[in-house]
């Protein structure tokens, strides 16, 4: 007795050893691939290239605009505008600036400050110094004061690049002496800059929009100032949300259709339900096929014949989704309870019938449940088509950053996009719970 | 007698209602696909019947580019199974880190199981959040930062992975058999023994499962993310399409190696979860 519980005992002693061993050394392999990749991926390479001060720059931009006071030195004409646009210059220079003849004084405050006389330019650093910059014969000549040169500064004959604070700079060339400096917020985001609205407080909008005299003699207040919001040059607010409703149009259309037409082919393919094995098996091969091209080359192919646009999109997603959406249709065709069936069938039911009333409401909660988990993870994949090419806001995403221009552009877009996908999981989640967990309560 | 047929009347009524939202629902889901695709339609740059028309033009013309260089395809095939690889790396490392975060989101996510409670809210709601945000665009950012390389849509899909699975792993920690963890701790186990012989034999062949799923969804994103310059196959792809003509059994041998690889991993993954939850009913 006390022998076959000590070889019971010593028998789970090994399978537990074994066990741990294994646990080992599973983590080990994956310790060894981990190493591997570092090394696949170049990480040692990459740390030593990476630019973290760019993230730093594009969290700046992000939330911040800056002022330009650009002089060109080839024909003198001075210019002071927001972010260097034309379409946002100011026609009187904002307080800080002071402007006479050939001299500008920009004060760019806590001390530091900017004078520019002529070609040349005096940058006073506060714990620094002051700087003289001078273009001499198209050469930048620097005059520094005394002690080791700071980090923040790269003098050369070709250009003097100064950044003593993130939000403050100073950059010389021989064709032109451009000063930054840099605001929180995010400006004009309601009205263009030359707009006459700016003038006007959020109260005052509202009763000017409500009574009050037309500003424009063709329209109402309140439709003028929804035009000038919506058709605001830098922000766009009306393209961005026109290509936020492409994206929504994409994950939608693909997944209705997807799920739609899935349905009739993964009866088709089940099992229990299939007319032949032949078509069986072909439904099957299909799905697989359509599954495994996958959306990339999907878009690619449909990008190609159909051209930019959300057509484009949506025709991606329904194709793979009917591959994804009819195997587990099908899978969840295979596992109905018969017993309905036959109840409905004893009735008398036509074929049709027994359809309607055996078949169909035991597969709806995972029709609508699937399909509503596809509408919310198609929702992010748009995103992605479109930046592939096929347009929407993913497009606009890729566009905005590679020109790389106004960072808070694409931060604004970046929001947007989060919150189109978190709205979305929202409401999939919401109406799952009301769909499928109401029916629950009922039975 | 009275009585029932009043409860009659009242159900028919019921049905009756029930009908009519069905078929309300159904006339607006079919009029919203109709009116959504005309709608696309009348946005899209090229429309829908000429599309339909030249739908085969551009995969006959890569498959007649590859039959005239039929011979040279093997090489090409050798040639791409490097960027191939790259991609499958992409996934399995961003697979295997964003899992290890979801299981300890998941753990800090599911309540009685003996973390700080006021933690569980916040995991989820942070679990949320990073399942939302699309991985193309912290691919962008962090391309933009770190340059052009795997890593970022690694991390990118890293990020995403731990979201979405934490949520389903924490979703398997809810359904859990606490007897076993009370069976445990009557004899004294301390937490992590509680964990490793209570909890861990019960989630892990759904965690495997889950996991071995997330990987299959992440060759495709990994794949997709490459055409944004993320490295792997998908580079290799953007840049033989971007030569046009001429490059088409490059494309050609590019989207067999893709289709195949996308194969296979769906196979051997549907297999294995089907042996591990099978193995699982019959214990």
């Amino acid at each position: 007795m006390t022998d076959i519980t000590a070889d019971r005992y010593i028998e789970i002693e090994k399978t537990t050893r074994g066990r741990a061993r294994l646990g080992i050394g599973i983590a080990a392999a994956i310790f060894a691939y981990l190493a591997y990749a570092w090394v696949a991926f170049d990480m040692n390479g990459l740390i030593s290239s990476a630019q973290p001060e760019r993230a730093l720059l594009l969290a700046t931009d992000s939330v911040a605009h800056k002022v330009h006071i650009t002089k060109s030195l080839r024909n003198d004409r001075l210019n002071i505008a927001i972010e260097g646009e034309r379409t946002a210059t100011y026609k009187t220079p904002p307080e800080w600036i002071e402007k006479s003849d050939d001299r500008v004084f920009a004060n760019l405050g806590e001390g530091y400050s900017i004078d520019i006389n002529g070609k040349s330019a005096t940058f006073v650093v506060p714990d620094y110094g002051t700087i003289l910059i001078e273009v001499v014969d198209k050469k930048v000549i620097t005059t520094l004061p005394e002690g080791p040169v700071p980090k923040w500064l790269r003098a050369t004959p070709a250009k003097f690049d100064a950044r003593p604070t993130l939000g403050r700079r100073l950059q010389v060339s021989k064709a032109r002496i451009e000063v930054h400096k840099y605001f929180f917020g995010w400006e004009n985001f309601f009205f263009p800059f030359n707009s006459e609205l700016n003038a006007y407080s959020a109260g005052e909008l509202i009763s000017l929009a409500v009574s009050g005299d037309r500003l424009k003699d063709d329209m109402s207040n309140a439709g003028y100032i929804f035009q000038t919001f919506w058709k605001n040059p830098d922000w766009q607010h009306g393209n961005v949300f026109i290509a936020l409703l492409e994206t929504l149009l994409m994950a939608v259309l693909g997944t209705f259709t997807a799920a739609f037409v899935g349905l009739p082919l993964a009866i088709l393919a089940a099992r229990n339900f299939s007319p032949s094995g032949t078509v069986r098996f072909f439904v099957r091969r299909l799905f697989d096929f359509l599954r495994g091209i996958d959306m990339l080359i999907w878009s690619l192919i449909f990008i190609r014949s159909f051209g930019l646009g959300p057509l484009t999109g949506a025709l991606a997603i329904a194709f793979t989704d009917t591959g994804t959406l009819g195997k587990l249709f099908s899978e969840a065709l295979e596992n109905v309870d018969g017993k309905q069936i036959e109840g409905v069938k004893a009735t008398g039911a036509s074929k049709l019938q027994v359809y309607r009333f055996g078949v169909i409401p035991q597969i709806l909660p995972i029709f609508v449940s699937q399909g509503l988990y596809y509408l919310e993870s198609n929702t992010r994949s748009a995103t992605v088509i479109g930046a592939l090419g096929a347009g929407g806001i993913g497009l606009m995403l890729v566009e905005t950053m590679r020109t790389s221009r106004d960072w808070e552009n694409t931060f604004y877009i970046i929001i947007l996009t989060v919150f189109l996908v978190i709205a979305m999981d929202r409401l999939s989640s919401w109406l799952r719970r009301r769909l499928i967990e109401g029916r629950k309560e009922k039975v | 007698m009275a009585v029932a047929t009043d409860l009659h009347a009242d159900l028919n009524s019921m049905e009756r209602r029930r009908k009519l939202y069905s078929a309300v629902v159904l006339i607006a889901v079919i009029s919203v696909i109709f009116s959504g695709y005309g709608q696309a339609n009348s946005m899209n740059s090229g429309g829908f019947l000429d599309g339909l028309i030249k739908f085969f033009d551009y995969p006959s013309e890569i498959v007649i580019e590859a039959w005239e260089e039929k011979l040279g395809l093997p090489a090409l095939f050798w040639k791409f199974l490097p960027a191939m690889l790259e991609t499958l790396n992409i996934a399995a490392v961003a697979t295997i880190l964003g899992g290890v975060c979801a299981l300890i989101f998941a753990f800090l996510g599911t309540a009685n199981l003996g973390v700080w409670p006021p933690l569980v809210p916040i995991a989820r709601r942070v679990m949320d959040i990073m399942r939302a945000f699309p991985e193309l665009i912290i691919a962008l950012f962090l391309i933009f930062v770190l340059g052009t390389s795997p890593v970022p849509a690694m991390i990118a899909v890293a990020f995403h992975t731990t979201g979405a699975l934490g949520k389903q792993f924490s979703e398997v920690n809810d359904n859990l058999d606490r007897k076993a963890v009370e069976g445990l701790q009557a004899c004294g186990a301390n937490w992590f023994q509680r964990m490793r012989y209570g909890v861990i034999p019960q989630v892990l062949p759904n965690y495997l499962s889950y996991f071995m799923l997330r990987f299959e969804i992440n060759v495709r994103a990994s794949a997709i993310l490459g055409f944004v310059g993320a490295g792997g196959i998908g580079t290799e792809l953007r840049r033989t399409i971007g030569w046009g003509q001429g490059a088409g059994d490059e494309t050609f041998a590019l989207f067999i190696l893709l289709i195949l690889t996308i194969f296979l991993i769906d196979q051997a993954s549907s297999y294995m979860r089907a042996r591990i939850t099978e193995s699982d009913r019959s214990t």
